[in-house]
């Protein structure tokens, strides 16, 4: 599987996704500059967690409207399966390839902790290797991660098994508890928790391995 | 400013100069100043950036040692962690813009000590913190503490280097004049190092990162002086963060030094363009000609005085080997950062500046720096204080009271409750190396060095009541603990950064905390083999004449080697035992129990002596606890500190999810054996078939080791003491910090 990490200019988190997809497909996944208007022929695609432009503006905001994301938004279209973690999470609410918004945390803090999840949709192409495990615990780190939906949006999202994972003990006030949704074709999935940190038993465990072996499986 | 002021003996006051200063600068340049040059002087020679009352005692400071590559006088200092790699520390003040500003103040705080960091080519990798606030029902305690923390999370998040530590204390003592202190540790290659002197004559000097504006002019005289009740007004002097710019910075920064083109690179600081050329002249031997007009600036119709003395964050100062400027230009451009020639290294040993095609100033450049003033002041040594010796009455069932609520109110009490209300706020798992970080409630952060099987451990330690008490025990008191916390997690402690903060030295009784708290150190410092590579003098936190306690934080950094063979906090299972390493007198004097429970040192009541370190214990124990992990003999470690045995058993308890009973003992009263804060000492769980050798090996090696209880239970017992649930005690430790947050 070959693999694309974006890089904006504040993201922090491409060196851990990039680590995370090379440990489990094996391959270095391409490091992808924000300024470049095409994306290299790839088979994933990682928008890694971060502050993209600072986020000054709302997060994601600007981000979405970059070069590569216009190329992103494209070929998502096209079935070009995509994951955002995080600020990549807010940047594909922002950029229309996901439905709903990521509000500042209920508490108004950000909030960092080792975060139980519940997986929602076992049958996803980010999901599948889980196999039985229906609670995995994932690292969070963010100020805006308070998904909101209209009641018809998440009433869609429920119908169509758009709800990948939720919060087992909410952090930040997200409708529903939802921390991970996809679109309706099932390539594309954003969710607030960082499964790229949890790929190694000595940092934030190992409950994100599953989730790349999903996609790995998925596009076999 | 215009470059036409007249000096009047009032600007030079303004300027924070004395009449002998202004005399001196006179002297040394053969005429009067113009106000670019005074301000120039003022800010090189204010006590943030001269260390003039301080430079004679930090000489008496350690500063080597085997793994020591850089000690104090460059940005940060610089240690050998085997296999070509470094390790690049620093830790350093920003109370009085914090105060002032809190968001702000803390925010630059965190970003100043990262340029500091990577400036010598280090990607950070960590950030700690050590915070100091008032007492909680102080009226601007709270607004403070959200202020400071939001700041600290808002930049170090954004930035993406995770804040894995740090400590937080509130005291009455900090009212009016809080303290933050920022800690940075970075990683580099040993040949990839980077340093600021400016060598060779004729090179350019670049200017790279954020526009020059007006902001924090004059911060570094500010930092030098008292706070009185109109301090408020000086929001203006504090510099305003742009986290955002800072990672474009570093990352650009690291991409440079890839390369082989810098000869010498220096942050702006304090005092900004004017110490950082200057501190990169003087230590290259050269003089420095820029053209002001050249400098990026952020506003209109700037003076030289004022782009001289701003201290807008997120800018370098860099000497490039001439004729590859075009690799600099390149990736700074590709980073969207300013980047500009603003002028180049002479062989006159002074500092000419033009503006505008006019020589707006012209000085030689070793009175602002070496040269500067170096003061011998008075001193007096801080009173003696008495031993408090063991009373009956100090028993909690004597006083009408009971362990349990003893118990309880310390585990309530501000400087021991979790203050996991705090680091959530951090971002403490990017970069995906924390291995260990606040989290655990475990003595020292682990941090791993990417891709490695290594790890350096970190800790921030200080203890002002004891620095109250007796500045030279609690001086000595907070190297130590540094050391005992990193070898809690069997890290080899390897050196120290420290941020010495003191109220005003021109009290004599003030410049004797500072000077006995520094012999303390260095008598802890000699003793353990564990130098001071880098640090920060913080002087004048008074508010209306009312000093801080002294507060000398010490940073420490040691090493993992192997990182299958570290410990912490947890790990203890069902059924262990639990042994005491070192020696046992129950001392009660300076202790919290004192403190919180019987009231000394508030209220007219006394102080008394705070608890000795016998440092060759203390080595003896140490050494002793490292050899015990490195040879798994144990399941989790932890230091025995505030609130003594109890403290440490709880939060063993806690960190674990299980319970614990202590035996009965007989030597020493109930209390003082449960609260007393004796030094050296360690708190170990081992499994049962452990327990005969670690305690015989002990005893052959002359080291204090005790069978003192067993790990279990969903209770918290002592014999004779305390009897209380461990889900209800945990209840009430988390959430003291959060409701008073939310009170």
């Amino acid at each position: 599987m070959k693999s694309a990490v974006i890089v904006f200019p504040a993201s922090n988190c491409d060196r851990d996704a990039a680590d995370a997809l090379a440990k489990i497909t094996g391959r270095d996944p391409l490091m992808v500059w924000h300024e470049e208007t095409t994306l290299p022929p790839v088979d994933f695609v990682v928008i890694p967690g971060g502050f993209s432009y600072g986020d000054y503006l709302r997060s994601g905001a600007i981000a979405a409207r970059s070069p590569i994301v216009q190329d992103i938004v494209r070929k998502a279209g096209n079935g070009l399966p995509v994951a955002g973690f995080c600020n990549g999470f807010q940047i594909l609410t922002e950029s229309g390839l996901l439905p709903g918004a990521l509000m500042r945390n209920k508490g108004l803090r950000f909030v960092c902790r080792p975060q139980k999840l519940k997986i929602i949709n076992k049958t996803s192409m980010f999901t599948k290797a889980y196999k039985d495990q229906t609670e995995i615990t994932v690292p969070i780190a963010h100020f805006d991660g308070n998904y909101f939906a209209d009641g018809e949006t998440l009433n869609r999202l429920k119908k169509n098994g758009q709800i990948v994972f939720k919060y087992d003990g909410n952090p930040n006030g997200s409708v529903n508890d939802i921390a991970g949704i996809c679109n309706e074709a099932g390539n594309v999935l954003g969710m607030m928790p960082h499964p790229e940190r949890a790929v190694d038993p000595m940092h934030g465990g190992t409950d994100g391995i599953p989730f790349f072996k999903s996609v790995l499986e998925s596009l076999r | 400013m215009s470059s036409k002021v007249k000096i009047t003996p009032q600007i030079v006051a303004e300027h924070g100069l004395s009449e002998s200063e202004y005399e001196l600068i006179c002297e040394r340049l053969g005429r009067t100043p113009n106000i670019n040059e005074l301000g120039i002087f003022s800010v090189m020679w204010s006590e943030h950036c001269s260390y003039k009352s301080s430079r004679r005692h930090l000489g008496k400071l350690l500063t080597k040692g085997e793994r020591v590559i850089q000690g104090p006088g460059e940005n940060a200092g610089v240690i050998d962690i085997d296999d070509g790699d470094v390790i690049i520390f620093k830790m350093e003040s920003h109370n009085h813009p914090s105060y002032i500003e809190p968001y702000q103040g803390a925010a630059t705080g965190v970003g100043g000590i990262m340029r500091d960091v990577f400036t010598m080519g280090a990607r950070p990798i960590a950030n700690l913190n050590a915070l100091r606030f008032g007492e909680p029902d102080h009226p601007k305690t709270k607004t403070l503490v959200a202020g400071v923390v939001h700041g600290i999370g808002g930049y170090g998040n954004c930035v993406g280097v995770p804040t894995v530590g740090g400590e937080t204390n509130f005291d009455k003592g900090y009212n009016g004049n809080i303290l933050v202190n920022a800690m940075c540790v970075g990683h580099a290659r040993a040949d990839k190092v980077f340093y600021s002197a400016a060598k060779g004559v004729g090179n350019p000097i670049f200017y790279v990162g954020s526009k020059t504006g007006r902001d924090g002019i004059h911060g570094a005289t500010m930092a030098s002086a008292e706070f009185d009740d109109d301090s408020d007004e000086k929001r203006p002097t504090v510099q305003v963060g742009d986290p955002f710019t800072e990672k474009l910075l570093i990352e650009a920064c690291l991409e440079l030094m890839a390369t082989d083109v810098i000869i010498a690179i220096q942050d702006m600081g304090a005092a900004g363009l004017t110490s950082s050329a200057i501190e990169m002249a003087d230590k290259g031997g050269v003089g420095v000609h820029m053209n002001l007009d050249k400098v990026p600036q952020r506003e209109r119709n700037m003076t030289p005085y004022e782009m001289m003395l701003s201290e807008s964050q997120e800018r370098m100062l860099m000497v490039l080997k001439p004729g590859q400027e075009h690799i600099a230009i390149e990736i700074f451009e590709k980073w969207d950062l300013d980047v500009a020639e603003v002028g180049k290294t002479t062989d006159t040993g002074r500092l000419v500046l033009t503006h505008k095609k006019k020589k707006v100033c012209d000085i030689p450049i070793a009175p602002l720096a070496d040269d500067a003033p170096n003061l011998d002041r008075p001193f007096t040594a801080p009173a003696k204080r008495e031993i408090l010796a063991h009373d009956p009455m100090f028993d909690p069932v004597e006083r009408g009271s009971s362990y349990n609520s003893v118990l309880e109110a310390l585990l309530t009490s501000p400087d021991i409750c979790s203050k996991r209300w705090i680091w959530e706020q951090y971002d403490r798992t990017v970069l995906s190396d924390t291995v260990d970080s606040s989290q655990s409630g475990g003595d020292a952060a682990i941090v791993r060095v990417h891709g490695t099987n290594k790890a350096v451990a970190i800790t921030t330690d200080c203890t002002p009541r004891y620095c109250l008490a007796d500045p030279f025990e609690g001086g000595k008191q907070a190297v130590a603990e540094t050391w005992r916390n990193l070898t809690c997690v069997g890290a080899e402690p390897i050196a120290i950064t420290d941020c010495l903060n003191f109220g005003n030295p021109e009290r004599p009784e003030i410049m004797g905390q500072f000077v006995y708290a520094i012999n303390g150190m260095n008598e802890a410092c000699r003793a353990l083999d564990y130098p001071v590579v880098s640090g920060n003098v913080s002087l004048y936190n008074e508010t209306n004449g009312q000093a801080i306690p002294p507060t000398p934080a010490i940073g420490g950094v040691g090493l993992i080697k192997d990182l299958q063979k570290f410990k912490s906090i947890t790990g203890a299972k069902e059924g262990d035992t639990l042994i005491l390493i070192g020696a046992s007198q129950g001392w009660i004097g300076a202790s919290l129990f004192a403190q919180i429970i019987l009231g000394f040192g508030r209220d007219g009541k006394p102080v008394y002596a705070p608890p000795p370190v016998d440092l060759d214990a203390e080595k003896a124990n140490g050494d002793y606890v490292r050899r015990l992990i490195r040879d798994r003999r144990v399941n989790a470690v932890h230091d025995l500190s505030d609130g003594g045995l109890a403290i440490a058993a709880v939060e063993m308890a806690f960190a674990n999810k299980m319970g614990f009973s202590l035996d009965a003992q007989n030597d020493l009263p109930n209390y003082a054996w449960l609260f007393g804060e004796d030094q050296g000492r360690y708190l170990i769980a081992v499994e049962k078939y452990s327990v005969n050798p670690v305690i015989s090996t002990a005893h052959s090696k002359g080291i204090p080791a005790q069978k003192i209880g067993t790990v279990g239970g969903a209770k918290l017992i002592a014999a004779g003491g305390f009897d209380i649930s461990l889900n209800d005690a945990h209840m009430k430790y988390e959430n003291w910090l959060p409701d008073y947050m939310a009170s």
